[in-house]
């Protein structure tokens, strides 16, 4: 199906203007709050919508190119969409319409001591960036895009300025995002020297040419710029603190889609601007997945803050997505393209499933703040009861992220498991190894995931309240619910019939490496290498379905009786059963701070306060077992030690002396003009 | 040790009640038909209210070789939760008699109450002690009361038995 | 036909299971020197427990009256996909092995939920427990499934018992009886059996399994023992159809579905006498002690991976 151009090139118009009016509109309506809100929220939503538009029409394989020559140097700015393009930008307008519903509702709170009409302006600017982002198509445009995407986000990032430590993490946010600009600048600038031009489309063609030197350090340099967007382990610490101090429907933007846009950067790279490379670039994002994967997760086991273990949940997914490039790079190296399809086919399905539940789960922990006023896992508890829809919808995400059927996650990880189990038709004994232990490390990442989010949704929901904020919940507005509702539905729908979405994938992979991946599907079944893998998510869900309806029905007929009484919680016959007996979030993570002891090196306190007139009664305990984060002690730190002294003996360069800095122009020039000559 | 197993037989007595014991079936707190269900498979918790743990000793016994109440069907359980029978042993003192009646009450009905021993027939030897409320019935209703200080093993099987109607 | 056949594999699944479990118990009872329970003494457990009523604590929510069904239902679900008397199944390609081990996932899961919900601290320690062990099983599984399906060329179940049916010889090597070995341990760990986690325990700091369900009664107690006897029953058939498929139907006749039938009693009694064994002769394992024994199967899993490669 061909999609005029003119036709593509008016929703584009649509998308922009609609964010554009929310920007502005938000700015001018800064008077009301409540005006500045619904422009602001509204304007992101109706932009999404048409944004949604157009990455469909991209994906039935529309075309469009915008080249304003004047615009921005070095090849001015180009925009042009394709499948892989379209792909993204459908992913981020399935995570922007429910987050821009969201807010509506939720940035309600920020009423009268913040400016809702600045949040409505960057709001509807970091949507506009991203949407732009995958779009572009030379150097600058890319990275003009880039940057608005990254400062639109940091100033979302310190809204809550007044919160102690926002402004830490902002800051954190600002210099990682930019350290991975710079490497982003230093890559693309020397791809175009090295190969005469700064558009993409060239590079697909050219960059083969290139001698084998430079195309390893651009591609380590792009791989550390695009990795740090995504949250790569060890270029992840700005992620489990820029996340949650973010209002909660720009975390859920953030961990859902702009992070992925990391992902397409490494697509890009290593399948369409570099081409095949050699093997230790598969590999080297293949250990970086598996890493990824295991610690993202083990460290968001031990966390009680909600939404600092959703962001470390964020890069324990992200390691899954690298699980699946690194493969398919790997694939592609051996010369098998039907698999390297499969592998692609599976770490963009992740990508997409991803963005819609890491969306729900950040929007639930929003929800949860907004009724509780507190993130903290040992404080909340019976949520169930008292907020029972956003308790099914947070449900359904950790489901999701667990990679339970019948939704989507378990779809996305299956074929992932597929496409390392079919690593064997590699005949190369350690990439076999590496490959083993790749599943091994997905394996573990998946069932500690489970570990995960059983405590996650088990403490906040469960049970009794911890504390009495949590007691006095309610249940959220209905444009929150509704936003929810919205990502659980898709979650179902994609887990249940994964063609919806696999038939727009498979083409966009084929356009990508010119070769179909080695999968057959259709409405009710996907079959992965022949008859190597099935898989048939209708017929389970189906199943599911038809046995949970036939059990009470057959226990009726057999005469099983139905009395209900309802009692206390056994407690060994103790009079008083308080929320003081629940379990834990601490609690619940012990088993694996004990197991995994070496890479948590917690260190343990225990205050106990006696009663001043004797030893042998205890007033109070108080228990702390704070894990530390071994990569800031062991690589950041040391880094910036050293930053810190290179400055300070670079200090005594400045003298303040007018002479001496007349000498340096003067050695300066000597040294550019020896350069030039 | 396998070798120890393979030489060893069963050493399983038969359950007789041609010698004498001192059982009474008290109250009835369940019809015949879930008294015939009980007699196929009987989960028992075991309540210690207030005893001197002799009782509990030959309560143990039952789950050796030699007694093996699991061969009627019958074993012991973790929570009131999964008990159809509860055999509560000792005079129920006072601070578990609030526990005792949680414990009848966390139980699922049909439910019966075994009581045994002479104390918690009538407190026995602690009968108008300061700490203590009373025997079993004052608290529960109880269906069966094995006498005895403590009662032998094959006693309670057959007290238990006799709660449910059934012989051996 | 082949419907008819599906049914009755869930059929003897659905029906056999607590006539397994109580072979094991009369097993280690016997071992014990006593006479122990009879046989089809869990059936006459269910029975009861389905006229019992049920008491339910304040505190849990529909998570707890759900979790049961769904326990059930995905047992039903895993026995209609694995391959109990003929590799012949209609609904098979409904998953491979790897949809087998995420849909034990989805009951456990629940089930560790259910735990949490009732606010007391043995559910919550039994969830922390469970979920830990499951987590730290999950490698070895995953590596062992690597190794076999390495072999066989296929992941789907039913693909793999006919390949080595077909061809015995694919079976004799070590790395086959080193994933067997690796398998059989996690399933010691998954069902919660000796030494990972004592079946019949009454002390609530050294359960895992247990303290999961110590506030089901009546027939959601039933549902979930019985689930609990359908997973020793798969996991023990995939054991023996899996590692030894000697006997499995091929086709449909019905001479074939009698000998696979028979084959199946027969390993399954093997299997019965050895896990009674076993549980006889060790003591439980302290619980951080677990994750070794763990380690220890994936590193045998490893080794059977490694065979398989280096021996091709």
């Amino acid at each position: 199906m061909a999609v005029d151009s003119s036709f593509m090139s008016e929703l584009l118009v649509a998308t922009i203007v609609c964010l554009g009016a929310g920007a502005l509109g938000a700015l001018l309506t800064n008077r009301s709050a409540k005006a500045a809100r619904i422009v602001g929220c509204g304007g992101a939503l109706l932009g999404s919508i048409f944004a949604l538009g157009f990455g469909l029409a991209g994906l039935a394989g529309g075309s469009l190119r915008l080249y304003f020559p004047d615009l921005l140097p070095i090849g001015g700015a180009a925009l042009g969409i394709d499948r892989l393009s379209a792909f993204f930008v459908v992913m981020i307008a399935v995570a922007a319409i429910p987050a821009a519903l969201y807010g509506i509702g939720y940035t309600r709170a920020y009423e009268g001591n913040h400016s809702l009409g600045g949040m409505g302006f960057a709001f509807n600017t970091f949507i506009a960036a991203m949407i732009l982002v995958p779009l572009a198509q030379n150097v600058l445009t890319f990275l003009a895009l880039w940057e608005v995407m990254s400062l639109a986000s940091y100033f979302l990032v310190i809204t809550e300025h007044e919160r102690e430590g926002t402004l830490g993490a902002g800051w954190v946010y600002f210099v990682m995002t930019h350290a991975g600009f710079a490497a982003l600048l230093l890559g693309f600038l020397l791809l175009a020297q090295a190969t005469g031009t700064a558009f993409f489309s060239d590079w697909h063609v050219v960059a083969v040419g290139v001698d084998p030197r430079s195309r390893d350090l651009v591609f380590v340099l792009l791989a550390v710029g695009f990795g740090s967007k995504a949250g790569v382990i060890p270029l992840h610490v700005w992620l489990p603190r820029a996340h949650p101090a973010a209002p909660s429907h720009v975390s859920a933007l953030m961990s859902g889609v702009m992070i992925k846009l990391g992902v397409y950067g490494l697509v890009r790279v290593a399948f369409d601007w570099l081409g095949a490379g050699p093997i230790w670039w598969g590999g080297m994002i293949l250990v970086a997945g598996a890493i990824s994967g295991v610690l993202g997760v083990l460290y968001a086991l031990v966390d009680t803050d909600l939404k600092r273990l959703l962001a470390y949940s964020s890069v324990e997914n992200i390691g899954i997505i690298m699980l699946g490039l690194g493969a398919g790079m790997l694939f592609q190296n051996a010369q098998l393209p039907g698999f390297t399809g499969l592998a692609l086919v599976a770490a963009l399905y992740h990508t997409l499933n991803h963005a819609a539940f890491k969306s729900l789960l950040f929007m639930g922990a929003g929800a949860i703040l907004h009724a509780t006023h507190t993130r903290n896992m040992e404080n909340l508890g019976g949520l169930i009861k008292t907020m029972p829809q956003t308790a099914i919808l947070f449900l359904i995400g950790s489901l999701a992220i667990a990679a339970l059927p019948p939704f989507n996650g378990f779809i996305s990880e299956w074929l992932t498991f597929q496409s390392l189990l079919v690593s064997f038709h590699i005949a190369a004994h350690t990439i076999n190894l590496l490959f083993t232990l790749a599943i091994a490390a997905l394996a573990l990442t998946s069932g500690l995931a489970a570990a995960c989010f059983v405590r996650a949704f088990g403490i906040s929901f469960l049970a009794l309240p911890r504390s009495a904020a949590a007691g006095m919940a309610h249940e959220v507005e209905w444009t929150i619910r509704a936003a929810m509702a919205a990502l659980a539905l898709t979650c179902l729908a994609f887990g249940i019939a994964p063609s919806l979405i696999l038939a727009p994938l498979e083409t966009t992979v084929f356009d990508l490496i010119g070769t179909h991946a080695d999968m057959k599907f259709d409405l009710s079944a996907l079959a992965v290498n022949g008859d190597f893998g099935w898989l048939a998510p209708l017929w389970l869900a189906l199943g599911l379905i038809g046995c949970l309806a036939i059990i009470p029905l057959a226990l009726r007929l057999i005469g099983a009786t139905n009395r209900r009484r309802s009692h206390e919680s056994w407690g060994c016959g103790r009079a008083l059963q308080t929320a003081r007996f629940e379990y834990t979030a601490t609690a619940f993570a012990n088993p694996f701070k004990r197991v995994f002891a070496l890479l948590y090196r917690s260190v343990k306190e225990l205050d106990v306060e006696f009663h001043p007139e004797s030893r042998y009664f205890v007033r109070t305990i108080e228990y702390c077992n704070e894990g530390r984060l071994i990569f800031e002690d062991a690589l950041y730190r040391p880094l910036l030690r050293a930053i810190e002294s290179v400055a300070r003996q670079a200090r005594t360069l400045q003298s303040g002396n007018v002479h001496s800095y007349l000498v340096y122009i003067l050695i300066a020039l000597v040294a550019l003009l020896l350069l030039t000559v | 040790m396998l070798h120890d197993i393979l030489k060893t037989p069963i050493v399983t007595e038969s359950l007789k009640s041609d010698q004498p014991t001192a059982i009474e079936t008290l109250a009835q707190q369940i019809d015949s038909r879930a008294r015939q269900r009980f007699g196929r498979s009987l989960q028992i918790r075991q309540v210690d209210a207030g005893s001197c743990n002799g009782c509990e000793l030959e309560i143990g016994a039952l789950n050796n070789p030699y007694y093996d109440i699991e061969r009627f069907g019958m074993h012991f359980v973790a929570s009131p939760r999964h008990a159809d029978c509860l055999l509560v042993t000792g005079p129920v003192t006072r601070n578990m008699a609030d526990p005792l009646k949680r414990t009848y009450e966390a139980t699922p009905g049909p439910k019966i109450v075994v009581a045994i021993g002479d104390c918690a027939y009538d407190c026995g030897v602690f009968a108008h002690g300061y700490g203590v409320v009373g025997p079993v019935s004052a608290i529960l209703p109880v269906d069966a009361v094995v006498h005895g200080c403590p009662p032998e093993p094959r006693a309670i099987l057959l007290g238990i038995l006799a709660a449910l109607d059934k012989t051996p | 036909m082949e419907i008819a056949i599906e049914f009755l594999q869930l059929a003897i699944v659905m029906f056999a299971s607590p006539l397994l479990v109580g072979l094991i118990r009369k097993a280690k009872a016997r071992l014990q020197a006593r006479r122990g329970a009879p046989v089809f003494q869990l059936y006459a457990d269910i029975r009861k427990l389905l006229s019992k009523e049920t008491v339910v604590s304040e505190n849990t929510s529909w998570l707890f009256r759900f979790t049961p069904y769904l326990l059930a239902t995905t047992m039903m679900l895993s026995a209609l996909i694995v391959p109990v008397l003929s590799t012949r199944t209609t609904l098979g390609f409904m998953g491979n092995i790897i949809a087998l081990i995420y849909l034990f996932l989805l009951g456990t899961f629940f089930l560790a939920l259910v735990g949490l919900d009732a606010g007391s601290a043995f559910g919550g320690m039994g969830a922390s427990r469970e979920v830990a062990i499951a987590a730290l099983a999950e490698p070895t599984v995953l590596i062992a499934i690597f190794g076999i399906a390495l072999r066989a060329g296929t992941t789907s179940l039913d693909g793999m018992i006919t390949r080595f049916a077909a061809e015995p010889l694919l079976m004799l090597n070590t790395g086959h009886l080193l994933a067997f070995f690796a398998f059989f341990i996690v399933a010691l760990a998954e069902n919660g059996r000796l030494p990972v986690d004592n079946p019949t325990t009454h002390l609530e700091l050294t359960m895992i399994h247990e303290a999961m369900i110590l506030e089901y009664s009546g027939r959601y107690l039933a549902l979930v023992e019985w689930a609990a006897g359908m997973k020793l029953f798969l996991f023990l058939t995939l054991l023996s159809n899996l590692f030894f498929p000697w006997g499995v139907a091929l086709d449909n006749t019905p001479v074939a579905l009698v000998i696979a039938l028979v084959a199946l009693a027969i390993k399954l009694v093997v299997f019965v006498g050895a896990i009674a064994l076993l549980e006889t002769s060790v003591a439980k394992l302290r619980l951080f002690r677990v994750p070794e024994l763990l380690a220890g199967s994936f590193t045998i899993a490893l080794l059977a991976v490694v065979t398989a490669f280096f021996l091709r």
